[in-house]
């Protein structure tokens, strides 16, 4: 039972990465008009900063890759073997260096700054969620919420803006862009590492002040509806702690639709902090976006877009094995 | 609005029996739907004022000199182009209204639509457009438009715009929409209607689609304010019409130019606050409506 639902959830899995292959390879080619095809033309027209013979090699490599003169579906089946082994091809604009050694440059930034403003939202917001909805919030809390709530309207990158302005424009606290100063080399060093959360805290903190709203309101109707279920009544009556019906009984129940939500909104958080990063110029998957948006670098587009649906789809797919954990009421079977 | 929800309201509130006063007195009841409403419309107000003081040929570029500070002449400056900052928001910022609008008018449509044949009919039908849903949901919008967008040939008009953004805008009116219908589905008037020989397609317009007016409405609200988002997004990446001046696009041109690193605060921030305005105003609106589509939120303080 239990290998069958981890099943279905691999095969979703698996469908949304040849998805998310077919997406990259299908729409140029039903625009009828082929993107890569124009940008080489171009720089072979005004040689770009290239030689010749690099703009041979790129042509062949690209020749190579799609097999230009082969049908159609001959050219997926070689792209989908390609993109199943992570072989994005080189990028454009930095000719020898392959896609994948881009992304794997970018990865860690992005995962490691959206991990952690998630997490951090999703517990503070939860947890004070929980405690406005019980009535023993503090006061200050109280008082405070709404505007939180009102952010959560704001995208993450236009609240990045203004706390870019404030905090490292208007008043020197903090760096102004980057993911570390560009004086030190990246290291494995205390020093490097203090710099580095340095020039994550706002970026960060434009993706948790926004999204604590949206956490805590989830819970807070959640907590709500919770608290005329029969087992609250019950556990009341048998005259337990305050904290123990809180922690035990209202929350561990309120947490599983937000759990759900976690997973439903991680494809929504992700586009929001591709584009932070762009506003701190933060050396993660974002930027690289952007700058192949710019230079129309097309393998490097193909790789970005790719390695984040996969991402995103991999992330769900750990929520989605961790949540009968959560659940021992959730039925493996789908309906 | 429909004979259904208005009867169930008026059971609630008997003593509101007059339509206008009823929903005056409903709005005051619901603060959040005054204050969208009320945003919203100051938003309309200067939008209006603008249009009439306004020249649309001072939005073109190398009108003016570049990079002004806020004078009388120029209320919000000029931008690096020499564009008068004032017309191009009073331009820009019904075009990304468009955009949202027709991007939101799409999905609610086929989202709607969808909804009907999955929850209704159901079995085989139900088990696709579920599952269709369900994948694309869990891959990041911004994404798959910005690989939508790159393919499209030659220039990228306001209008182009919306229908990328409405290529996957009704992918969350279908979701929600269809849970709706299916709780709705079994119903006992469902069933009294059909008892009394109504036809499906007359049970869905005449019955159901009327009661399900409020989460239409708030899923149109949602769909709008994700469809501008979503605008936004592929426009400040470079992705959008670059004749245009809809709100992504100035800020587009702002990361260009890196214009808060130089200080050009009258350029980044108008944008930035209309942008806030709009999404809080829509957002306390879908509150409102939430409150308005399931009453057991109101014992909410």
């Amino acid at each position: 039972m239990t290998a069958d639902y981890v099943l279905r959830r691999l095969a979703l899995f698996l469908a949304v990465a040849f998805v998310a292959a077919s997406v990259n390879f299908f729409f140029p080619r039903v625009t009828g008009q082929d993107p890569i095809q124009q940008k080489l033309a171009q720089l072979q027209m005004q040689g770009g900063g290239f030689s010749s013979e690099e703009i041979d090699g790129i042509i062949e490599t690209y020749n190579a890759k799609f097999g230009l003169d082969q049908p159609l579906w001959r050219q997926y089946i070689t792209y989908v073997g390609d993109t199943a082994r992570l072989d994005f091809g080189e990028s454009i604009a930095n000719f020898p260096t392959p896609v994948t050694t881009m992304l794997k440059d970018a990865i860690p930034w992005t995962v490691g700054l959206l991990a952690t403003a998630t997490l951090m939202s999703f517990v503070l917001g939860s947890l004070s969620g929980a405690l406005l909805a019980w009535g023993k919030a503090p006061r200050w809390l109280q008082a405070v919420f709404p505007v939180f709530f009102t952010f959560s309207a704001v995208p993450f990158y236009l609240m990045g803006v203004l706390l870019l302005y404030f905090f490292a424009f208007q008043n020197d606290w903090l760096p102004l862009f980057g993911g570390y100063s560009t004086a030190n080399i990246p290291e494995l060093t205390l020093s490097f590492w203090a710099d580095v959360i340095k020039h994550a805290l706002l970026p960060a903190a434009s993706i948790v002040l926004t999204q604590i709203g949206f956490w805590a309101l989830g819970m807070r109707s959640m907590m709500i509806t919770m608290q005329g279920e029969d087992y609250m009544h019950q556990a009341e009556a048998k005259g337990l702690k305050g904290t123990r019906i809180f922690f035990r009984y209202a929350m561990r129940n309120a947490i599983l639709p937000q759990t759900t939500a976690l997973a439903v909104t991680l494809g929504h958080v992700i586009s929001g902090a591709i584009l932070v990063e762009i506003v701190f110029s933060y050396p993660g998957v974002g930027t690289v976006l952007l700058k192949a948006v710019q230079g129309f670098d097309y393998f490097v587009l193909q790789g970005v877009i790719f390695t984040i649906i996969i991402t995103v789809a991999l992330a769900m797919l750990i929520i989605d094995l961790i949540y009968p954990l959560l659940d021992p009421r959730i039925n493996y079977r789908s309906d | 609005m429909t004979t259904a929800a208005a009867e169930s309201r008026s059971n609630l509130t008997p003593e509101t029996q007059n339509r206008p006063t009823a929903i005056y007195r409903y709005i005051r009841r619901n603060p959040a739907m005054m204050g969208g409403l009320g945003i919203l419309s100051v938003m309309f107000i200067f939008w209006a004022f603008g249009t009439v003081l306004t020249d649309v040929d001072d939005a073109r570029p190398l009108s003016f000199r570049p990079s002004q500070s806020p004078s009388s002449e120029h209320w919000l400056g000029t931008d690096r182009q020499g564009k008068d900052l004032v017309t191009v928001l009073v331009i820009g910022t019904p075009q990304t209204l468009r955009i949202g609008l027709i991007a939101g008018a799409i999905g609610i449509t086929i989202g709607t639509m969808l909804a009907f044949i999955a929850g209704y009919f159901g079995g085989f039908i139900d088990g696709t457009i579920r599952f269709v849903v369900d994948t694309l949901q869990t891959i990041p919008i911004l994404i798959v438009l910005v690989a939508i967008a790159i393919a499209i040939p030659g220039d990228m008009t306001v209008e182009m715009m919306a229908l990328v953004v409405a290529m996957l805008a009704w992918l969350g009116p279908t979701r929600v929409l269809r849970s709706q219908v299916l709780v709705m589905r079994q119903q006992s008037y469902v069933d009294l209607a059909r008892l009394t020989g109504m036809g499906d397609m007359e049970i869905i317009v005449k019955e159901m689609i009327p009661n399900l007016m409020p989460y239409i409405v708030a899923n149109f609200v949602l769909a709008v304010a994700g469809a501008i988002l979503a605008s936004i997004g592929i426009e400040a990446l470079g992705l959008g019409p670059f004749e245009a001046n809809t709100l992504g696009m100035t800020i587009y041109w702002n990361i260009y130019y890196a214009s808060l690193l130089n200080g050009w605060w009258w350029w980044w921030a108008p944008p930035i606050v209309i942008i806030v305005l709009l999404f809080v105003g829509l957002f306390l609106v879908t509150r409102g409506l939430d409150e308005w589509a399931n009453p057991r939120l109101r014992k909410r303080v």
